[in-house]
């Protein structure tokens, strides 16, 4: 079964603000095509101060969409109808202390219910305009939709383009074939064929690979130089990462934005330690800034 | 309450009298049975005793028709890429649209290379249509690949009636019997199927053996090609600890079949009927009439599998679901869809599979807790209102969906 975390199962088993609140004046239903849930989110809002009094809900779905739910009633019960569409489906995440990849989409389930349910308030109606594909790339959570649409608009060819353009297919490798796929299909519909030994569109920018010993400063400017070439592809997720420390050879770093609370940070971290160690050329380890507080032997600010 | 499996279609637990007769395998007769010395004196002996449990089992004529394999798809595989390389001119196989993804996902794959796949549909009870498969049968076919009995719901379908009419044909028939093998007697050598497909870990064997039943004088191409063991045709070194535990398991479900078709059935039996009874709003899947003795498969409207499966989790209990989320897939189960169960109930399925181990006990313990996690459930459900489902829940919940 799925590796959920503590947070998920005690929403999960003691749901928070289950069912429809009564008198509610926003009511927001969304389903989620990728595994057939959906949720309905009731709220009732105060007409003069616009905050959420009371939120409820009502899941027909799995133990992370039940858990999403959940708490989101309790993070945007007392908050304004603005504050509360400033939570993003990663905070839904990080306050579940993470979601695994496939199940991602439950906390954008929650995120589209929000929306949909203050729309209804305001008298507009939603509309959703994300498309949901097959999961293909496991260890950076990137479905079929995406690198479909990202092979159309970069006229990418092989699966080295597709790694360098969505970071698909950069972890275990596993799911090449299933890239090869696309790549075949959406270069028949553009009348041309799959060639897996055609050049790259675009070559990812290289940084020469340390040949000499480095003094302090240099090895800390070089390892930014590195984390800042692989900030776009980092971004284009909206996450970051941000360099805290240099300890011997432990670098620590703050993942931030879609990084933080999505299981994958792990699988982020373990890519930029790879490419840390190759442009190195020496052991690195790389460490979230949490960590840091752990050692006794320096100050955390 | 001890923890109760009722997942057995899943995998099984091994039998201590399996493990047993493995051990020495491991310890003592290590030798490889290709070797002439002590160390391998009694392992060929062994080997030669298990094929002949094998053989009993399913009924074929002779010991040298079984095949030793790491699985079952392992079977799979060498079944249908046999008859697809012996007959290249064949470019046809005919399947169903419930079968396992061992069938499934490499028929995909022989579709993108260029050969034709007829995929029989099933009725809203699981069953196949006989007469369109008759129409289907012509020497364009290479082999025809169609379940003994479906995994997830237990329905049997008519493959020794299926392996006549190709046979008459002049097409090779081949059947995974995986889920089949020890919960219902079969006689091959009585029947006109050319190759079966069977798995250790599922009757009570270790996981990571199994056999592919090859009819004498059915045309054959090995797989994997190298050493000469099993005469050739599998290559690689006989996994003997396995198949000997392998063996002994086919020795035991052989002798507890009656068992598995009288007192199993009851179990199921009790558990089905208390579910549905108690607890409105639900029905079972599949041939009720022809199915599996040991399998119930229980759609619960209005509620999602997963959500059910990490309750009865909660309180000991171990099955399984049709749902989507439980196997991070896109759609619930094919074998739901193809039964054009509605989404609302495909969802909710719940696969209750039992073996000789299981209780009277263990059926009153699940009988005891279920309508609570269902109703739990159907608490939060959005087509759910106080005791019954909403008037017209497609219409009075119609989400978007993204």
């Amino acid at each position: 079964m799925w590796d959920y975390s503590d947070k998920v199962k005690e929403h999960f088993f003691n749901p928070k603000n289950a069912g429809a609140v009564a008198d509610a004046n926003a009511t927001g239903e969304v389903g989620s095509i990728s595994c057939g849930d959906a949720l309905r989110l009731t709220l009732k809002v105060d007409d003069d101060t616009e905050v959420i009094l009371e939120a409820g809900f009502q899941t027909f779905g799995c133990g992370s969409a039940i858990a999403s739910s959940s708490v989101l009633t309790e993070m945007i019960i007392g908050k304004t109808i603005d504050e509360a569409l400033q939570v993003t489906n990663q905070d839904i995440a990080a306050q579940l202390e993470g979601l695994p990849p496939e199940k991602m989409h439950c906390s954008v389930m929650g995120r589209e219910a929000l929306q949909a349910a203050i729309a209804n308030y305001r008298g507009e109606v939603w509309k959703d305009d994300h498309e949901e594909g097959a999961l293909i790339c496991k260890c950076f959570a990137i479905d079929a939709v995406m690198i479909e649409e990202m092979v159309w608009a970069n006229k990418l060819r092989t699966v080295e383009d597709v790694t360098n353009f969505t970071k698909a297919g950069g972890g275990c490798a596993s799911c090449h074939e299933d890239i090869e796929a696309i790549l075949e299909k959406v270069l028949a519909e553009k009348g041309e064929k799959f060639d897996p030994g055609a050049a790259p569109v675009a070559q990812p920018e290289k940084i020469a690979a340390v040949k000499t010993p480095l003094t302090n400063l240099q090895r800390i400017k070089k390892i930014e130089e590195v984390l800042e070439s692989l900030r776009p592809a980092l971004m284009a997720d909206g996450g970051d990462v941000e360099l805290v420390e240099v300890i011997g050879n432990t670098a620590y770093v703050k993942m931030t934005g879609a990084c933080n609370g999505c299981q994958m940070a792990a699988m982020t971290i373990a890519g930029i330690q790879q490419r840390l160690m190759e442009v190195m050329g020496e052991f690195i380890k790389v460490v979230p800034a949490t960590e840091m507080a752990k050692l006794t032997n320096i100050e955390v600010a | 309450m001890a923890d109760i499996y009722l997942d057995n279609n899943a995998t099984t637990k091994v039998d201590h009298e399996v493990v047993d007769v493995m051990i020495p395998y491991f310890l003592e007769q290590y030798g490889n049975p290709s070797s002439i010395h002590k160390f391998a004196d009694g392992v060929a002996r062994g080997l030669k005793n298990a094929r002949q449990q094998v053989q009993a089992l399913i009924g074929c004529e002779h010991d040298s028709e079984i095949i030793f394999t790491s699985c079952g798809t392992e079977s799979n595989s060498t079944a249908l890429l046999s008859a697809i390389k012996a007959q290249p001119n064949k470019k046809e196989i005919i399947t169903t649209t419930v079968e396992h993804p061992a069938i499934l996902n490499l028929c995909e794959y022989l579709e993108k290379e260029g050969y034709t796949i007829h995929r029989l549909p099933v009725d809203k009870a699981g069953r196949l249509n006989v007469e369109s498969y008759k129409k289907l049968l012509s020497d364009q076919v290479a082999i025809v690949s169609v379940m003994w009995a479906n995994n997830e719901t237990g329905t049997i379908f008519p493959v020794a009636e299926m392996a006549e009419l190709a046979n008459a044909a002049g097409v090779m028939f081949h059947t995974d019997a995986v889920q089949a093998v020890g919960k219902i007697p079969m006689m091959l050598q009585d029947t006109k199927i050319d190759m079966l497909s069977l798995s250790g870990h599922k009757l009570h064997a270790p996981k990571g053996i199994g056999v592919l039943y090859l009819r004498r004088g059915t045309r054959y191409r090995p797989l994997l090609r190298g050493g000469h063991q099993e005469r050739g045709r599998r290559a690689g070194t006989e996994n003997t600890a396995s198949i000997v535990g392998l063996g002994k398991a086919c020795e035991l479900a052989l002798r507890y079949i009656e068992y598995e078709n009288t007192t199993v059935k009851e179990l199921r039996d009790r558990l089905e009927k208390g579910i549905t009874e108690s607890i409105p709003h639900c029905f079972v899947t599949g041939d009720l009439y022809n199915r599996l003795p040991n399998t119930t498969d229980i759609a619960f409207e209005y509620i999602e599998g997963e959500s059910i499966l990490m309750l009865l989790n909660k309180s000991g209990i171990a099955a399984s679901s049709g749902s989507a989320c439980t196997s991070g897939s896109l759609e619930p189960s094919h074998v739901m869809r193809a039964m054009d169960i509605p989404y609302t109930a495909a969802h909710g399925t719940i696969r209750f599979s039992f073996s000789r181990y299981n209780t009277l006990s263990e059926v009153d313990e699940v009988l005891k807790v279920m309508p609570g996690i269902v109703a739990t459930l159907r608490k939060l459900s959005p087509y759910w209102d106080g005791n019954g489902p909403v008037a017209n829940p497609e219409q009075a919940f119609a989400p978007t969906y993204a």
